[in-house]
């Protein structure tokens, strides 16, 4: 094993294979000039350190700005808990929930072929493709007090729009790609023939899929619910349209940051983001943990894991 | 455990990859499927083993007499070896080959003790003591071959069918794992049928050979059958190398240019066009004319790389090249060059009208 490349998972299982034997800067007989490459490099650290690192950076300064104590009582305030409180909630309903729908999607598209498959193809890429505040107004449309399905619940006594049940909704209905679009060409990639193969051998339809679908996409499945949370923690757009910002009721932590911060409580703000950056930095490690570990000693994983491109957005 | 196929169609779509296929393969038989690319091989090992079914309402499959076409692959009880082996790449070679007793109910699935030992005496019988704790990716081709063959008998299958078996491998591992599974279908006599595109290697190692074009069986025989009496031109072209020789055919004899060959029922087609193949080695050189129905050609090129010597021979009326092979010493004894004089007669010849073979 040698290093592991800032972009690790490529589309292409033969990309794949091409940055695993660079480990840093490799010369090449007919290479670009050492000024060049060199030249290169530097540009690219001063982008990622001017965009990346300094406002990383500077999140955690300012939070802890006013020193520990008050950063400390940031997260005494009880709306601040009920933000944290309301965010885990969401993300918990959210995160399993496409788990299930990412799979069972990506297994129809990639093992199965029936009519309509690529419409659905397209409407699993939706979510990425409209802006979170129009995903956010869909469900206001639908479930809102002037909505669809408005009159039916106000009748009902239910409420989904300025409630927890819009937030989970909304959450869900944008974080959905991020499972399928991991498996789909992970699957596809892998083909039928292993399903095959333990059918001729006698497996049942679950067994094929526990013993054999499931364990050669489980570093894929890994990956998307890692990249899932995030999302499903971080959400503020469709979150925000929905939501209503009833303190310490329907605020998530990023309406929350957002409301302190127009408040002028610039350290209570800057605490609770800190938060949020903190799970980006934990993220970011538990992914190349599992990049790491998918190219262990199976090697053939790190090949046949590709990730469209489920993390431009 | 016989296997007959009647009647088998499929189709894909409009196209038609199966065409009225039957076959017969008895008990303990190693029976080729022989045919070009596309000709329907493995969609007929597959509808045996039931991974495709054949077009509604035709075609009945049965093993050992019993119609198996209504029952599911899990139930045929086949093992089956995939073209790319299809082994389980986050299992160990040790529970690829226990995964068909690992799966089976409760109630008939070996204790562990016995897949242990099972996976053992396989581990043996296909030379891989030593890879057990190994991973589909550590292993070289002909060795994943091996265990694909080994996952698929570790269920003590009633058949057993390979589609390519060696087809991903080099030349030289192919030979040896030929010459291995004959051997070991010689040990353990399943009935089995294997695919392949590679004339050599369904002579060498079948029984009997199935030679299938576009989607039907022009042939079933034994080696010897398909090569020295092919049944088409298809079987005779496709089964070795041919020079083809177009005529006519008059008062009995095929003419060709000034060549005439006898034909044995020369009745059925009088003025018929009509094509003599003969194959390189059917064809007898000479330095002077001797003998009867000899012709006169020059050398155009020699290649004496190899066992053979193969010299191609331009036609006097300089219509066409033909391809002769002869043994080195005759070579030798010829001392042919490029551009000498040489004279050619067919020893052996068959000829079709048509396709059909007079
Ligand atoms: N699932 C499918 N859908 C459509 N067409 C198919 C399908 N499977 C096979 N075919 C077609 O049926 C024909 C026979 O295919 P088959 O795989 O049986 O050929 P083969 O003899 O095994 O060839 P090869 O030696 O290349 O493996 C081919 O023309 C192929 O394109
Ligand atoms: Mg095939």
């Amino acid at each position: 094993m040698s290093a592991i490349p800032l972009h690790p998972l490529t589309p292409n299982s033969n990309l794949a294979r091409l940055p695993r034997r660079t480990g840093g800067v490799q010369s090449f007989p007919n290479a670009e000039p050492a000024w060049i490459r060199w030249s290169l490099i530097a540009v690219s650290l001063a982008f990622l350190a001017s965009f990346l690192f300094v406002p990383l950076t500077a999140v955690f300064w300012e939070a802890f700005r006013k020193g520990a104590a008050v950063y400390w009582a940031s997260f005494q305030d009880p709306d601040a808990r009920s933000a944290i409180r309301l965010t885990l909630l969401t993300a918990m309903i959210a995160v399993p929930l496409n788990l299930v729908f990412g799979v069972a999607a990506a297994w129809a598209i990639a093992k199965f072929d029936f009519p309509g498959k690529s419409v659905l193809i397209t409407l699993i890429d939706l979510p990425f493709a409209v802006s979170p505040v129009v995903s956010g107004l869909i469900y206001v449309l639908l479930f809102g007090a002037q909505g669809w399905w408005g009159p039916w619940l106000a009748a009902h006594n239910i409420r989904i729009i300025f409630a927890t049940p819009g937030i989970v909704l909304a959450t869900i209905f944008v974080t959905f790609p991020f499972v399928a679009r991991e498996l789909i060409p992970l699957m596809q990639s892998q083909g039928t023939e292993e399903e095959q193969a333990a059918i001729v051998l006698g497996a049942n339809g679950w067994q094929t899929f526990f013993r054999v679908t499931l364990p050669n996409i489980r570093w894929g499945l890994l990956y998307g619910v890692i990249l899932c949370n995030a999302r499903a923690m971080g959400e503020f757009g469709a979150v925000s349209v929905v939501s209503g910002h009833v303190r310490g009721l329907t605020n998530t932590m990023p309406l929350h940051i957002e409301i302190l911060y127009n408040e002028y409580q610039f350290a209570a703000a800057f605490a609770v983001a800190s938060l949020l950056a903190m799970l980006a930095l934990i993220t970011l490690a538990a992914k190349t943990a599992v990049t790491w570990k998918s190219r262990g000693p199976l090697e053939d994983h790190a090949n046949h894991n590709s990730t469209g491109d489920a993390h431009e957005h | 455990m016989s296997i007959e196929v009647r009647d088998v169609h499929k189709t894909f779509g409009t196209f038609a990859a199966l065409k009225g296929v039957s076959l017969k393969i008895q008990s303990g038989e190693l029976m080729a499927l022989l045919g070009p690319s596309g000709s329907g091989k493995t969609t007929l090992l597959r509808i045996i083993a039931g991974l495709e079914t054949p077009d509604d309402g035709s075609g009945d499959i049965l093993f050992h007499g019993e119609n198996v076409a209504a029952l599911r692959a899990a139930a045929r009880h086949v093992g089956f070896v995939f073209q790319h082996y299809a082994l389980f790449r986050h299992m160990t070679v040790f529970e690829n080959i226990a995964f068909g007793l690992r799966v089976r109910p409760r109630r008939n699935r070996p204790s562990n003790d016995a897949i242990r030992g099972k996976v053992a005496s396989l581990l043996k019988l296909v030379q891989l003591e030593n890879f057990a704790g190994r991973y589909p990716s550590q292993l070289s081709g002909g060795q994943r071959q091996r265990v694909a063959l080994a996952r698929a008998l570790a269920v003590e299958p009633r058949v057993l069918l390979l589609d390519e078996p060696f087809g991903s491998l080099d030349a030289k591992v192919r030979k040896e794992l030929r010459a291995w599974i004959r051997r070991l279908h010689d040990e353990i006599h399943i009935t089995s049928v294997f695919v392949t595109h590679d004339q050599d290697e369904a002579l060498e190692v079948a029984d009997r050979v199935a030679v299938m074009n576009e989607g039907a069986i022009e042939q079933i025989g034994t080696p010897e059958e398909v090569y020295d009496q092919p049944a088409s031109a298809f079987v005779y072209q496709f089964l070795g190398n041919v020079n083809i020789f177009e005529g006519r055919i008059r008062n009995g004899r095929l003419r060709i240019g000034c060549l005439e060959l006898p034909v044995s029922s020369p009745e059925s087609a009088d003025n018929q066009p009509a094509r003599a193949y003969v194959r390189p080695h059917d064809i007898e050189l000479a330095r002077i004319v001797a003998g009867e129905g000899v012709r006169r050609g020059t050398v155009q090129h020699i290649h004496t790389a190899g066992p053979i010597v193969r010299v191609g021979v331009r036609t006097f009326d300089g219509s066409q090249t033909i391809e002769v092979e002869i043994a080195r010493e005759k070579h030798q004894e010829l001392d042919l060059r490029v551009g000498n004089v040489v004279y050619y007669r067919m020893r052996h010849s068959q000829i079709f009208v048509e396709d059909y073979s007079i």
